[in-house]
C-alpha cells in the first residue's frame, strides 16, 4: 500500500520534471530573441534576394543591344519532359540569299514548368537561364505562357558556333 | 418510431462500426483513407485505400527519356529526392558499366545523408504534432531550413532538386558548399539534444509511443518493413551496409539497431540515425576529391537490351529500381519498389487491438510519404 502510494507521487514528480525540461527550452526562446528565425516577407520585399542559382523561372538573357544567343534548334523543346516550351521558327534568306532559320518565337509554358534544369544544360548555344523570380501568382493561367525573345531582338552572330 | 431511431444511434458496446480517417486528415499527411473497423475505442482491423495522387509514374517513364525520368523520381518521395534520383543514376551507369568519378561519389553521398537528415528532422517535427506537441515543428523545421538553404545555395531548389544526373551531377556544387556543411554540423550538433530534452524525456510523449504498435522482426521480415521502421524491429536491412553504393564503402558508421519494435523504438532509431549521419558527413566533407563533376555520356542514352537492378537506401527504407530495356532510348518498362508502400501495409497488422487514438502514433512513427506509396 505504502510502496504504491510513493510510487504514484515519484511518478508525478518525474512527469512534472520532464515537463520542466521542455518548458525551459521554450521559455529560453521566448526571452532570447536573437534568435528569431522568421522573416517579415512582404516587408522585406525590398533587401530579399534569392541564391545566385535560384530556379525561379526560365528567361533568355538578352544583352544591351537586344541581342539573344537562340538559333532556334529546338533541342531544349526536345528535352522538355513536359512540353513547356516550343519553337516557332522562320525560315529567312541570309546575305548570300540562302534560306537560314532564325526563331521567331521561344514559347515558355511557366504553368507547366518543372524546373528540372534540362533545357539549360542541353541547350548549346548557351542561350537560356534561370530567373530568380519566384512571385509567380496571376490571375489567369494564360499570364503564365511567355515568349522568352523580346520582340524584334536578333541572333547574336559571334555566339553560333 | 422515436425508439427506432434512438435505438439505432446508440451503438452498443460490442457492435462493431467503421469510420474513415481521411482522405483529409491532417496526421495521415497526404491523401490517404484508412477504413477502421472500431469496436467501442478498439480497432478491430484497417484497410487501407491508396490512389488518391496516382499519376502513373512508371507508365509516363516508359515515354520519356533515362535524364527525363530524373524530375519524376524526385516526385515519389520528395523528402529523399536525391536518393531517389541517385538510385535511377546508378541503375543507368550500371547498365552502361559507367564508372562515374571519385568526387561525384562523394558528393552524391553527402547529399543522400543531408537529404536523410532533413527528411528525419521533418518526421520529427510532424511526430511531435501529431502527438499534441506543436513546438515541436517550429523547431525541427528550424533546423531543416539551414539545409535547404545548403540545398538553395547549391542546386537553386530547396525540396525538388533533379540535381544527379546519370553519369554524374547536373553541375558543380556551389564553392561555399563544404565550409556551410561544416557550420550546419557544428550548429546541429548543438541543436539535437534539445530534441530529446523537448520531447523525448516527455512522459506524455512516453506514455503514447511506449508499447504501441508493436512489430516483431518476424512482422518486419513478412511485409517487407524497410528502413528505420524495420530496424526498430532489430531486423537488420540497411542498404548501405549490406550492399554499399556510392560512398559508403569509404566510411565508418553504425547500422542503427532498437529491439522493442514499438513506435519509442522506431523513434529512437531515427533519433541516432540523425547523429550517425553526422558523423558520416564528417568523414566526407573535408575529403571530397578534385576532378569532374561527371563522366563523359553520349547525348543520346541507350541502355543495352536486358533487365537491371538497383537499390539504395532512402530516409524510409528499400529503393529499388528494376529497368527492362529493349535497346531505346526509353525504358520498355520500369518499376521502382518503394518503401512506404510496404510500409503502409502493415499497419493493419500492427494497430488492431488498440485504440484509435494510437493509430496517429503508429502511423506517424512509420513515417509514411503518401506521393511514394501512390507514384
Ligand atoms: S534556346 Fe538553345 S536549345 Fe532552345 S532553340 Fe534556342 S538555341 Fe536551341
Ligand atoms: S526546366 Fe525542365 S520542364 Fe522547365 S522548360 Fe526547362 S526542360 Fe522544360
Amino acid at each position: 500500500m505504502n510502496s504504491s502510494i510513493s510510487k504514484y507521487f515519484s511518478e508525478m514528480f518525474k512527469a512534472i520534471a520532464s515537463l520542466w525540461a521542455g518548458m525551459r527550452i521554450t521559455g529560453k526562446y521566448f526571452v532570447s530573441p536573437g534568435e528569431i528565425v522568421t522573416q517579415q516577407y512582404p516587408e522585406n520585399r525590398a533587401t530579399l534576394k534569392m541564391e545566385e542559382r535560384f530556379k525561379g523561372e526560365i528567361i533568355m538573357p538578352h544583352d544591351e543591344n537586344n541581342l539573344h544567343a537562340c538559333t532556334g534548334c529546338g533541342i531544349c523543346e526536345m528535352n522538355c519532359p513536359n512540353g513547356s516550351i516550343e519553337i516557332i521558327t522562320n525560315r529567312v534568306p541570309n546575305a548570300e540569299g540562302k534560306p537560314e532559320r532564325v526563331i521567331d518565337k521561344h514559347i515558355y509554358h511557366l504553368s507547366m514548368c518543372t524546373f528540372c534544369g534540362l533545357c539549360v544544360k542541353t541547350c548549346p548555344s548557351d542561350a537560356l537561364a534561370f530567373g530568380q523570380e519566384f512571385e509567380h501568382a496571376v490571375f489567369d493561367r494564360s499570364h503564365l505562357t511567355k515568349v522568352l525573345n523580346q520582340p524584334g531582338s536578333l541572333l547574336r552572330k559571334e555566339a553560333k558556333k | 418510431m422515436s425508439e427506432e431511431i434512438i435505438k439505432d444511434v446508440i451503438i452498443g458496446e460490442n457492435e462493431e462500426y467503421i469510420i474513415n480517417m481521411g482522405p483529409q486528415h491532417p496526421s495521415t499527411h497526404g491523401v490517404l483513407r484508412f477504413e477502421v473497423c472500431l469496436q467501442g475505442e478498439t480497432v478491430k482491423y484497417l484497410i487501407p485505400h491508396i490512389g488518391y495522387i496516382h499519376r502513373g509514374i512508371e507508365k509516363m517513364c516508359e515515354a520519356i527519356t533515362y535524364p527525363q525520368i530524373i524530375h519524376l523520381t524526385d516526385r515519389m518521395d520528395y523528402l529523399s529526392a536525391h536518393i531517389n534520383n541517385e538510385a535511377v543514376c546508378l541503375c543507368v551507369e550500371n547498365a552502361l558499366q559507367i564508372e562515374v568519378p571519385e568526387r561525384v561519389k562523394y558528393i552524391r553521398t553527402i547529399l543522400a545523408e543531408l537529404n536523410r537528415i532533413a527528411s528525419h528532422q521533418l518526421w520529427w517535427s510532424a511526430f511531435g504534432m501529431d502527438l499534441g506537441a506543436l513546438t515541436t515543428f517550429f523547431y525541427g523545421l528550424r533546423d531543416r531550413e539551414k539545409i535547404l538553404d545548403i540545398f538553395e545555395e547549391s542546386f537553386g531548389s530547396r525540396l525538388l532538386h533533379s540535381f544527379i544526373m546519370p553519369g554524374g551531377l547536373m553541375h558543380d556544387v556551389h564553392p561555399n558548399f563544404q565550409k556551410r556543411i561544416k557550420e550546419f554540423i557544428a550548429y546541429f550538433r548543438k541543436k539535437l539534444p534539445e530534441y530529446d530534452q523537448l520531447l523525448t524525456g516527455n512522459i506524455i510523449f512516453q506514455n503514447r509511443s511506449k508499447g504501441i504498435g508493436l512489430m516483431s522482426r518476424e512482422t518486419a521480415i513478412a511485409y517487407g518493413v524497410t528502413g528505420p521502421s524495420g530496424r526498430g524491429s532489430g531486423w537488420s536491412c540497411d542498404i548501405r551496409k549490406i550492399a554499399p553504393y556510392s560512398a559508403y564503402d569509404k566510411v565508418q558508421f553504425n547500422e542503427m539497431l532498437e529491439t522493442e519494435g514499438d513506435t519509442f523504438a522506431r523513434y529512437k532509431v531515427r533519433m541516432r540515425e540523425m547523429w550517425e549521419s553526422m558523423n558520416i558527413l564528417e568523414q566526407l566533407v573535408d575529403n571530397i576529391p578534385e576532378g569532374d563533376y561527371t563522366a563523359k555520356m553520349k547525348p543520346i542514352i541507350k541502355l543495352p537490351v536486358g533487365e537491371y537492378f538497383q537499390r539504395v537506401e532512402t530516409a524510409r527504407g528499400e529503393l529499388a529500381v528494376y529497368i527492362v530495356s529493349d535497346g531505346n532510348k526509353t525504358p520498355y518498362r520500369i518499376k521502382f519498389r518503394t518503401p512506404n508502400f510496404s510500409n503502409l501495409f502493415v499497419m493493419n497488422k500492427i494497430t488492431s487491438g488498440y485504440k484509435i487514438a494510437d493509430l496517429v502514433a503508429v502511423s506517424g512513427s512509420l513515417d509514411l510519404v503518401i506521393p511514394d506509396i501512390d507514384r
